[in-house]
């Protein structure tokens, strides 16, 4: 009994340290502009105005345009990437397989800041400032560390025979990934796909330097950028609604993939 | 024989696309980097660009900005990891420990993971705000050095301390159940086990948890942006970097700048490596 009052209790305080600033965020979305200076945690007369507010500002839906876009692209092209070279250093032997991973360990370490001042004045040379490609570049590089650990920690769990048995049946080793590998491993390829999503729809820096306009800017930067109807006026419901806006679907589906994602985190850090 | 080519072969074929990627969009702009960085070059000024040679360093790592930047990252990644890790730590042993409510607590934890840090910086600025947060009261808690630090910290420590504690749990988990059990018959208590079998049994982890996170913690921008954009001496490298590349224009200071810092990160992940490597080998 006492085991259980002290496990509840452990639970209820992680919980409302996590959870606290997102209900934070939530309640001062639903302050209307009067209440937002009332000092108080929850919201006395709660609106919906932050949210209807933020779909007549061509401001959010470009930049929410732009968020979806590029992630889903940057996401899906370094998937595809990431999985051929998951594959051939889980699977093949040949001398790569170290070298893939000490460069990917590598670059995670990189300071993204050192990438922005070439980047910059290159894109800029080559018309790729502030477009989609320009950010999408960088994206799939950036997340293809990630993307190929945990892919090889995810086919490393996968047994030898299927595979076997696929060349016994004469599929070359291409096919035996796509027909029987991936199918079997497509829990690790969603896990996968979105914690690299994650790491494209949130990333800030490349977003606000390597972009100037509505043309690719996306959430994270607009939200930097964002002003209430005149200049002076900080329009913090706004800001803390699109802020929800693209968190609350991404903490869901985190949370629904729950799982796998705290195995796939820890497969790497034992590995690494 | 000729099997294990063509295996070889497939290898780097399949790998190749990474590896390209991955060095393309690094080694070039580094090398870019530190060429730039032997320049006076300015894209205000462009006709005046010139060779420097070393000036661009000399003139850095003379001026009050970098030291005054270098000592608040320092002072962040020192605060915040520490944090971090206390507090991560003993998040994992609640993960590891923890029956009931088990799947309710490893929920709620990756819900700060799955935050963009804008908008964590975002929620926690409006937090402690005069006049639209719950906290300060009337005081401006960004508007001062040592209480913006405090934020700042705090944001990085709520954010960050989830990732934390699950590297730390995947070394609890390996930790075999017997050698507990031993220790108990042999007379230790709860304390001395934490000291005498946890620890060592999951340093490993540790070391990696704090590389990780140290390295991170060091390149700090989106916080520091959000919350203060670098007033009242919060100001960090990388974003003393990126003031001088995107809004000064100065793109011989910013390489500069840049290729200290990365210096800095190596020699921290150099300093890791090796403290990491004698301890591998003293447990052997």
């Amino acid at each position: 009994m006492r085991r259980r009052i002290v496990d509840l209790l452990v639970t209820g305080t992680v919980a409302v340290w996590t959870l606290g600033p997102l209900v934070w965020v939530v309640s001062l979305s639903l302050k209307p502009p009067t209440s937002q200076h009332d000092g108080r945690f929850l919201p006395s007369s709660p609106t919906l105005d932050n949210y209807t507010g933020l779909f007549t500002k061509p401001v959010f839906t470009t930049a929410l345009g732009n968020s979806v876009g590029i992630s889903l692209l940057a996401t899906t092209a370094s998937m595809i990437v990431a999985v051929l070279a998951a594959y051939a250093v889980a699977r093949l032997r040949f001398r790569g397989n170290r070298l893939v991973l000490g460069v990917a360990l590598g670059l995670t370490m990189f300071p993204a800041i050192a990438l922005v001042g070439p980047l910059f004045t290159l894109w800029t040379d080559l018309g790729l400032f502030d477009t989609w490609l320009g950010l999408i570049i960088p994206y799939v590089s950036f997340s293809l560390p990630l993307a190929i650990w945990l892919m090889t920690a995810f086919f490393r769990t996968i047994p030898w025979d299927l595979e076997e048995s696929a060349q016994m049946d004469g599929a070359t080793r291409l096919q035996a990934l796509v027909r029987v590998i991936l199918p079997v491993a497509a829990p690790g390829v969603v896990t996968t796909f979105l914690l690299t999503f994650l790491a494209c729809w949130g990333e800030f820096l490349f977003a606000i330097s390597l972009t100037s306009t509505e043309a690719s800017r996306t959430v994270p930067a607009a939200l930097a950028f964002f002003t209430g109807d005149s200049e002076f006026q900080q329009p913090y419901g706004a800001i803390a609604a699109a802020a929800l806006m693209v968190t609350v679907p991404v903490v869901i589906l985190v949370l629904l993939s729950q799982r796998r994602i705290v195995a796939g985190l820890t497969s790497g850090a034992v590995k690494g | 024989m000729n099997r294990a080519r063509t295996e070889r072969r497939l290898g780097w074929l399949m790998a190749g696309p990474a590896l390209l990627l991955m060095s393309a969009v690094t080694v070039v702009p580094v090398l870019r980097t530190a060429w730039l960085s032997l320049e006076r070059y300015s894209l205000s000024a462009p006709d005046e660009r010139a060779f420097a040679g070393l000036g661009n360093y000399g003139d850095i790592l003379t001026s009050q900005a970098w030291w005054q930047d270098l000592t608040s990252t320092i002072v962040l990644t020192v605060t915040g990891v520490a944090a971090e890790f206390v507090l991560g730590f003993a998040l994992a042993l609640a993960m590891h420990k923890v029956l009931w409510g088990r799947r309710l607590l490893r929920t709620v934890v990756l819900v700060p993971y799955a935050v963009l840090t804008v908008v964590s910086a975002f929620a926690f600025r409006f937090a402690f705000q005069p006049s639209v947060g719950f906290v300060g009261g009337d005081f401006n808690w960004l508007g001062e050095t040592w209480s913006a630090y405090t934020v700042i910290v705090l944001t990085e420590v709520w954010k960050t301390t989830p990732f934390m504690a699950l590297m730390l749990l995947a070394g609890l988990v390996t930790v075999p159940g017997e050698v507990y059990e031993a220790a108990k018959v042999d007379g230790a208590g709860a304390w001395q086990r934490f000291w005498r079998v946890t620890v060592p049994c999951v340093r490993p982890a540790i070391m990696v948890a704090l590389l990780f996170r140290t390295l991170d913690a060091f390149r700090i921008f989106d916080t520091v942006y959000i919350q203060t954009q670098g007033a009242v001496g919060t100001e960090t490298l990388s974003f003393l970097s990126y003031r001088f590349l995107i809004r000064d224009l100065e793109v011989g200071l910013g390489s500069a700048v840049s290729v200290l810092l990365f210096a800095c990160v190596a020699l921290i992940a150099s300093g890791f490596v090796r403290a990491f490597r004698s301890e591998l080998g003293g447990a052997r």
